[in-house]
């Protein structure tokens, strides 16, 4: 089974510095690390690999120091890693970010699955994984907690909700995002570092993958960041008290005064 | 103090120092109150290749020799000393096999050691051979193709959780320490048993229990070297692993200094932190330079014997006897900075205490350590070397 992992490196701490002008992170400054997300997408990358056999590509777009953490993922078994790097794709947003996945993808070629992180803990959106399908014209399954079974052209994965799970069908190649009830992450082995010391990260350019320069980076992004902040919430509560057909009585009164559409 | 490590050797260290800070550290107090064996931790040093560290790359392993090996127990023993040992007692089974196997041995039972799928362990003492190891009663008869063994080992480290064991036995009584011979046994072995687990006062996370023969038939082709080299078989492995206990009494000693200098740091008393009293200050400064002096001999031994030197049972015992005394010594310390603290389970260098005892009994006492280091010394001023 051909596997892409797609990860991405976030800041290690939580102090997060914003360019003032574009209003996106200041990547060279913060300690960085991968994001955690996606050390469960590794992770389930390299069981699949060992349980039908294959090869782990692990994939990330961003500045030259991600290729540090590329090899990271070789120490722990991934099988090699590409880097997408090139000013043109930096201050992209979810759509441009998953347009060069999507090139980037393209040009490594045959692949049964690709696996990202249920969301970036930086960016926060977990939009690029759905995105990156959409765009390579496969289906998706997100927040996935298990792989049922897993077989040439079909995969059955137990995907995470807030009351349960549901059990999707779905074909393949496909992307799936993983939760971290997932796995458990290993460490890595001494001959994985070894390995990993010995790699070299290839560094594709926007050349490289054909991607179209409009659809990439700061000009391919129609999201503009305004401003980051906290919103202030603030709530009046009142409690309604009286049997159950009184407070549901007073509360559609409630309702109907402050005008908010009850459908009846 | 920089000991200018190569880049591997600099790798297996942080990777273990790793596993000891992520994995061991959290589950150690656990570990020691159940008397639980580590298996989850065991698992994750196989999968991380360092069972394999010290053993040539033709049989699985890393390439490595008893430095590397060393690194590995020292950062385990940092963050509990019976997962080190554990680890460290494979070893212990294993170098009889890589010093005197044959190629098939080699073959048949190293890979899987080096890999971790299979613990090994060493069975010498037995309730009335300590450090009089000649005074084995197990026996070795020959029958046809088979050795028959009968007898009990005592406080076997990894028994009944091994998989392969060296075996010390007397195959002729009547020729004295040249009518010992050494054995591989399988676990699965029929006759072979294992005692209950003992109750320790430390390292409480390692498995110690009789390894019992009764007609246990093993196959010819299982003795090590030749009969009658049991004796030498045991005192060459015994060489080469002694720097691995004091490997492990370092890691103890550096645990305790570690926790015992940050909270003479933290801990307040007549307005000001303890660390400021000169009595806490020196105590730490020689618990610092007793603890590097201990790491410096152990690795310079280590190194010694990986470059290939033949005579090493002197500078073995020294790093074993030095480092285990300055384990005990710098351990108790670490609990009188801590105070009444220092004395409760709640706090970590109370077990690193009594971890540390072990390290100044076993692989041959101290007392037995000083006993071979003054024979060498009257061997070289005697003439005789
Ligand atoms: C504070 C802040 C707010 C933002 N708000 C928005 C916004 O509202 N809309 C918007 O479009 N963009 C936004 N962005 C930009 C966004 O972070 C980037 O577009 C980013 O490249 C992808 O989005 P994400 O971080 O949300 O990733 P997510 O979609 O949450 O990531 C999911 C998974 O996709 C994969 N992935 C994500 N990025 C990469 C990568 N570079 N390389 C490889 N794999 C990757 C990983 O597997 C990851 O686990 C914001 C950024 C910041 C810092
Ligand atoms: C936790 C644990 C794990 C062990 N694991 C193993 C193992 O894996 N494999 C194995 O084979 N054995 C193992 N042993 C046994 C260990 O090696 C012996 O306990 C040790 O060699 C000492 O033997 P003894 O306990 O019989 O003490 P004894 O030999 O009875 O010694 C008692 C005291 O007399 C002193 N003494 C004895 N002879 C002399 C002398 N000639 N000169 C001066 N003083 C002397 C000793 O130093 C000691 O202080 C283990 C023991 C323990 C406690």
């Amino acid at each position: 089974m051909n596997i892409i992992v797609c990860i991405k490196q976030v800041p290690a701490t939580n102090d997060v510095k914003i360019n003032k002008d574009t209003n996106t992170l200041v990547r060279d400054e913060a300690q960085s690390v991968i994001n955690p997300f996606d050390t469960y997408a590794v992770e389930e990358g390299v069981r699949l690999k060992e349980a039908t056999g294959g090869k782990v590509t692990v994939i990330s777009m961003g500045i030259p120091k991600v290729a540090d953490i590329l090899k990271e993922c070789i120490a722990v078994g991934a099988d090699e890693g590409i880097l997408l790097s090139d000013r043109a794709f930096a201050g992209a947003d979810t759509l441009a970010t998953s347009a060069a996945l999507a090139a980037g993808i393209n040009k490594i070629g045959q692949y049964d699955i690709i696996i990202c992180g249920k969301q970036a803990i930086d960016g926060d959106t977990g939009q690029v994984g759905p995105g990156l399908a959409e765009r390579l014209g496969i289906p998706h399954i997100t927040c996935i907690r298990k792989i049922e079974e897993i077989k040439e052209g079909y995969i059955r994965a137990q995907r995470m909700t807030d009351f349960g799970y549901e059990v999707i069908e779905c074909s393949l190649p496909a992307v799936i995002t993983v939760v971290k009830e997932i796995n458990e992450p290993r460490l890595p082995s001494i001959k994985g570092m070894m390995k990993a010391k010995k790699a070299v990260i290839p560094v594709w350019t926007a050349d490289d993958i054909g991607a179209d320069k409009d659809k990439i980076g700061l000009r391919g992004s129609p999201t503009k960041v305004i401003k980051t902040f906290t919103p202030e919430i603030n709530i009046n509560t009142e409690i309604i008290d009286g049997t159950p057909e009184e407070q549901a009585h007073k509360l559609v009164e409630k309702l109907l005064q402050l005008q908010i559409k009850v459908p009846v | 103090m920089d000991y200018f490590l190569t880049e591997e050797q600099q790798m297996i260290k942080e990777l273990a120092a790793r596993i000891a800070d992520e994995k061991v550290a959290p589950v150690a107090r656990e570990l020691d109150e159940k008397e639980e064996f580590p298996y989850e931790i065991m698992k994750i040093l196989a999968e991380s290749d360092l069972f394999g560290v010290y053993i040539p790359e033709e049989y699985g392993g890393l390439g490595g020799g008893i430095t590397e090996q060393c690194l590995v127990i020292e950062e385990l023993s940092r963050a509990c000393s019976g997962v080190a040992v554990s680890y460290a007692a494979s070893g212990l089974g294993c170098t009889p096999i890589l010093l005197f196997g044959t190629e098939e041995q080699k073959q048949k039972y190293v890979p899987d050691i080096a890999a971790g799928k299979k613990l090994a362990a060493f069975a010498l003492t037995e309730a009335n051979a300590g450090s009089d190891a000649s005074g084995i009663q197990t026996m070795a008869v020959k029958d046809g193709d088979y050795y028959i063994l009968n007898g009990t080992k005592q406080w076997i480290t990894n028994g009944g959780e091994a998989d392969v064991y060296v075996v010390l036995a007397v195959t002729n009584r009547s020729k004295g320490n040249r009518g010992f011979s050494a054995f591989i046994v399988e676990k699965d072995t029929p006759g072979l048993s294992f005692g209950k687990k003992e109750k320790k006062l430390g390292i409480r996370a390692s498995a110690t229990r009789e390894v019992i023969f009764t007609d246990c038939r093993i196959p010819k082709e299982n003795i090590l070297a030749k009969e009658g080299m049991g004796f030498i078989v045991a005192m060459k492995n015994f060489d080469r692993t002694r720097p691995g206990i004091g490997a492990q009494a370092v890691g103890i000693a550096q645990g305790a200094l570690d926790y015992a200098a940050s909270y003479a740091h933290q801990r307040y008393q007549f307005g000001q932190p303890i660390s400021s009293f000169q009595a806490i200050q020196h105590m730490l400064a020689d618990m610092a330079t007793q603890t590097e002096a201990a790491r410096a001999l152990v690795y310079a031994t280590a190194r010694m014997i990986d470059a290939g030197a033949k005579d090493f049972s002197k500078e073995s015992s020294m790093a074993k006897v030095f480092a285990s005394d300055v384990a005990m010594k710098v351990t108790t310390d670490a609990v009188q900075i801590l105070g009444g603290y220092g004395y409760m389970r709640d706090y970590p260098v109370e077990k690193m205490m009594r971890d540390a005892k072990i390290t100044q009994i076993y692989e041959g006492t101290n007392q037995i350590q000083r006993n071979i280091i003054a024979l060498e010394l009257i061997k070289q001023y005697a003439g005789k070397k």
